[in-house]
């Protein structure tokens, strides 16, 4: 038993020391713990966190993948210019240089963001004397798959140890925090470094790199890629087609893009009932709701073509959902458990105001056109009141049981 | 009257090792232990003493809140050991029973022309009282106060528990008996759920209103039945009594004897022979144990109750007072590779996350004492629902049990629960937190705040 008894052995003997919920979140991972039942249920179902989270990230894999094709895509793609209709599997995608391109970028923002991340949690849980709690698993998959390729590792790294720090060990750790860390550390980077989160470089691996040899003089052709959100907020032409969007081909943040694959991924969570279908649903019709009422405005002609506007409000409302992080956001920030609201019945009203508000801010806010991260940070922040009035509501059914016998 | 109660939100969680339906009557166990713990807030005052020599039902030790009500001797024979713990506080009586039985005579009741007052004051005295629990608290009811409704859940759905159906047959004259003797004590009525087709002894019982139901547990669990029947109110009481209890009580009514004598289930999976014995209250289980039953030294977890709500005992140790199962499960003492991303297909779950015993509904598993993962703050949501029947929001009033706001608590349902209508949602549990024990401590903080 060589090894399951030597690091059985190294446990005991080091059982008062500091250090030991370091070890065992490595041991825990290796091995499940040996741990029996002492009080209560004698027998226990066979889910822990740790399957909870790893579930999620299988959902998520399809997408880091399919994220680093895409960044050597768009790369080459601002360059050489777009393959038009692109079937899903065209090879003109999924070749060794495109995945080359996006490996070498992305893989170290994923090492940058578990890295820190999860450091950040041992110290907390050294100090504070606890096991190393599962929750970074899933923040730390999420961070790379929300920012721009591009952006430093330093700025990411900055971010993660705010978004971590006092997203969520201020409040207790894992299961106690009120917004979703992982969009706390995107809100992060968005106000603190502006310029590399909104407008036409960052969103293509190497364009910020280009403009800035350009500008020291050397003689190349700009590159540039812009989200679709981008160009309709400047009621620019756009470049790709509806299939290319519901693929994924178009510049955004890494894994944002394919609204295919996260349709999967949301399958995947809501077969395993570890998504919340209900969240998921209503935050999609939330969003449709919206989009008619302004292709409603925009077919009155209560606003004219000259508004600026104009572009996103015409936008047919079922493209909402291809474009923009707002499938994303919806699957997999939206259903965050702890950040969500607690309920059956306040997981419908807050998925609901989520793709409600998302698109609103969408459309209204012409300077950084996407909602869905703030749509999802102020609908954390409103999800305590939402289960508020529904657990009002069970009690008040209680209270009328007795008013009933009374009367 | 009949109705119908369909539970569709629980879970069956099918396990080997279910009782042959034969009884054998256990070697007679020389040793039998009362432990007042069985008998939650009740502070016992003892009568007697080490080395005096006592007849089945006299009394051994009298709740110091109410005198009236004794707990008796469930053999005759010799109080050997009274082991106290820390402040003297008493921990168990033991006994060393006679060969030959000798029980005090409390004399035939005429329980048609009784009063309730007599009733009361004949059960507090023969040791019966004990038998029936009140809600709100989940505690021994209060004699003083008059229950709303009484309720008997005639249908067991926990795993593998003794089939009530079974264990009743032939009782129908105690259970009448018992029944028209405790109607006495209400203005209300006694409910009884049977399970759907059963053929129950109370198919045929007299002054009761009979309710039929269905489902996955907790269907069978008494709180499920009276949440859906008459949930109770605040300032309301309502009694529960075991219908294995309800035959003790008949005994006593019909012959005038405390006869302890009990029909009691062996299964689990470490089980050779699972079957059911006949055997006494507070026996000594290690007769019965290694008697097609496990191996010595085996690495077993020996359970007085069910898997979900009972109590770890050892090999000597002791049948408790209210179970009527003996369930013997392998311990999960051991590490398992890789156990928290690996296909799982030997244990239970509800969800589908790489878990696959929704694939096989009818597979019945053989489930080790694993927590199968550390101890977590809550994370997951909508998750207990799905197994909780009652129209109380679970996760909340767990959260309200543990920062101890008493109205919160009392708004959500508090009168209403007991541990055991939490012991699926533990089960169930991701963030492994103990379930049962906040409920319980939520229930005694309210006993004690507001009585």
């Amino acid at each position: 038993m060589g090894l399951k008894q030597n690091l059985h052995n190294f446990k005991e003997k080091n059982k008062d020391k500091k250090w030991l919920p370091l070890f065992s979140a490595f041991h825990t991972f290796l091995y499940a713990p040996n741990e029996v039942t002492s009080k209560g249920t004698h027998i226990k179902g066979a889910d822990d966190l740790k399957r909870t989270m790893n579930t999620v990230i299988m959902a998520l894999i399809p997408c880091l993948i399919f994220g680093m094709f895409n960044a050597g895509y768009q790369h080459f793609a601002a360059i050489n210019g777009y393959t038009e209709g692109m079937s899903f599997l065209s090879g003109d995608f999924w070749n060794l240089q495109n995945f080359m391109v996006g490996f070498k970028k992305i893989l170290p923002l994923v090492i940058v963001s578990y890295v820190v991340g999860l450091g950040v949690e041992f110290i907390f849980a050294i100090i504070k004397g606890h096991e190393v709690e599962e929750g970074y698993l899933v923040t730390g998959m999420l961070v790379p798959l929300i920012v721009p390729i591009d952006i430093p590792l330093w700025m990411l790294s900055v971010a993660v140890i705010f978004g971590v720090v006092i997203g969520k060990e201020v409040f207790g750790g894992t299961g106690m925090n009120i917004m979703n860390p992982a969009l706390i550390i995107r809100a992060f980077l968005f106000f603190a470094y502006p310029t590399w989160m909104s407008g036409d470089k960052v969103w293509v691996s190497g364009a910020v790199k280009r403009t800035q040899e350009i500008a020291d003089g050397a003689q190349l052709d700009a590159i540039s890629g812009e989200t679709i959100l981008g160009s309709l907020a400047q009621g620019k032409e756009i470049a790709h087609s509806i299939w290319d969007m519901f693929y994924g081909f178009i510049p955004g943040s890494v894994g944002e893009t394919s609204t295919l694959l996260i349709l999967l991924g949301a399958l995947f969570l809501i077969f395993s009932k570890i998504g919340s279908w209900r969240i998921m649903l209503s935050a999609v019709v939330g969003a449709l709701v919206m989009g008619l009422l302004f292709n409603g405005i925009s077919n009155a002609g209560w606003i004219g073509e000259g508004s600026k506007f104009y572009a996103l409000m015409n936008t047919p409302f079922w493209q909402h959902l291809l474009i923009g992080g707002f499938a994303f956001g919806v699957v997999f920030m939206a259903t965050d458990p702890v950040t969500a609201s607690q309920t059956t019945k306040g997981k419908w009203i807050y998925g609901f105001l989520i793709g409600f508000i998302s698109i609103m801010i969408r459309v209204f806010n012409p300077a950084y056109p996407e909602g869905v991260m703030l749509a999802i940070l102020l609908m954390n922040v409103f999800a305590p009141t939402i289960d508020h009035y529904v657990v009002q509501g069970n009690v008040k059914r209680r209270l009328k049981r007795i008013k009933a016998k009374t009367a | 009257m009949s109705n119908d109660i369909r539970i569709k939100k629980g879970l069956d969680i099918k396990l080997q090792g279910e009782a042959e339906k034969a009884i054998s009557t256990a070697i007679f166990s020389n040793f039998c232990t009362v432990k007042p713990s069985d008998f939650h807030s009740i502070i016992p005052k003892l009568v007697t003493k080490e080395g005096v020599k006592i007849k089945a039902g006299e009394p051994l030790f009298y709740n110091k809140t109410n005198k009236e009500m004794l707990f008796v001797s469930p053999v005759s024979g010799e109080v050997i050991e009274v082991r106290r713990g820390e402040k003297r506080k008493i921990l168990s009586i033991k006994l060393r029973a006679d060969q030959q039985q000798v029980f005090k005579d409390f004399g035939v009741f005429d329980f048609n022309n009784a009063t309730a007052q007599t009733v009361k004051e004949h059960l507090l005295a023969s040791g019966c009282w004990p038998f029936i629990k009140q809600r709100p608290y989940d505690v021994i009811a209060n004699p003083e106060k008059q229950p709303k409704a009484i309720f008997v859940s005639g249908h067991a759905t926990a795993p593998l528990v003794a089939d009530t159906d079974f264990i009743l047959q032939g009782k129908e004259a105690q259970l009448q008996a018992a029944i028209t003797a405790i109607k006495k004590l209400t203005d209300g009525q006694i409910h009884v759920s049977v399970g759907k087709k059963a053929v129950s002894a109370f198919n045929n019982i007299e002054e009761i209103t009979l309710h039929t139901v269905s489902g996955p547990h907790p269907s069978g669990n008494v709180g499920t039945q009276i949440n859906k029947i008459d949930p109770v109110n605040k300032g309301e009481v309502v009694w529960i009594i075991a219908p294995q209890d309800l035959v003790i009580i008949g005994d006593l009514l019909l012959t005038g004897k405390f006869n302890a004598e009990r029909i009691v289930a062996m299964a689990g999976a470490m089980v050779k022979k699972p079957r059911y014995f006949k055997t006494i209250i507070g026996s000594e289980v290690a007769t019965m144990i290694y008697d097609n039953g496990i191996e010595k030294d085996a690495n077993a977890r020996i359970i007085s109750g069910n898997v979900l709500t009972g109590t770890k005992i050892a090999p000597d140790g002791y049948l408790g007072y209210y179970d009527n199962t003996l369930t013997i499960i392998p311990e999960g003492n051991d590490y398992e590779l890789f156990g928290w991303n690996k296909p799982v297909f030997n244990k239970v779950s509800t969800t589908r996350a790489m878990t696959f015993s929704w694939l096989f509904p009818k597979k019945k598993y053989n489930l080790n004492t694993n927590t199968n993962g550390e101890h977590r703050a809550f994370v997951l949501t909508c998750q207990y629902e799905e197994v909780f029947p009652l129209d109380i929001l679970p996760m909340q009033i767990l959260k309200a049990c543990m920062y101890q706001d008493l109205d919160e608590m009392e708004a959500l349902g508090m009168y209403e629960v007991a541990p055991e209508d939490f012991a699926l949602t533990e089960f169930v549990c991701v963030s492994k937190q103990p379930h049962q024990e906040i409920i319980r401590k939520g229930l005694d903080l309210m006993l004690k705040e507001i009585g």
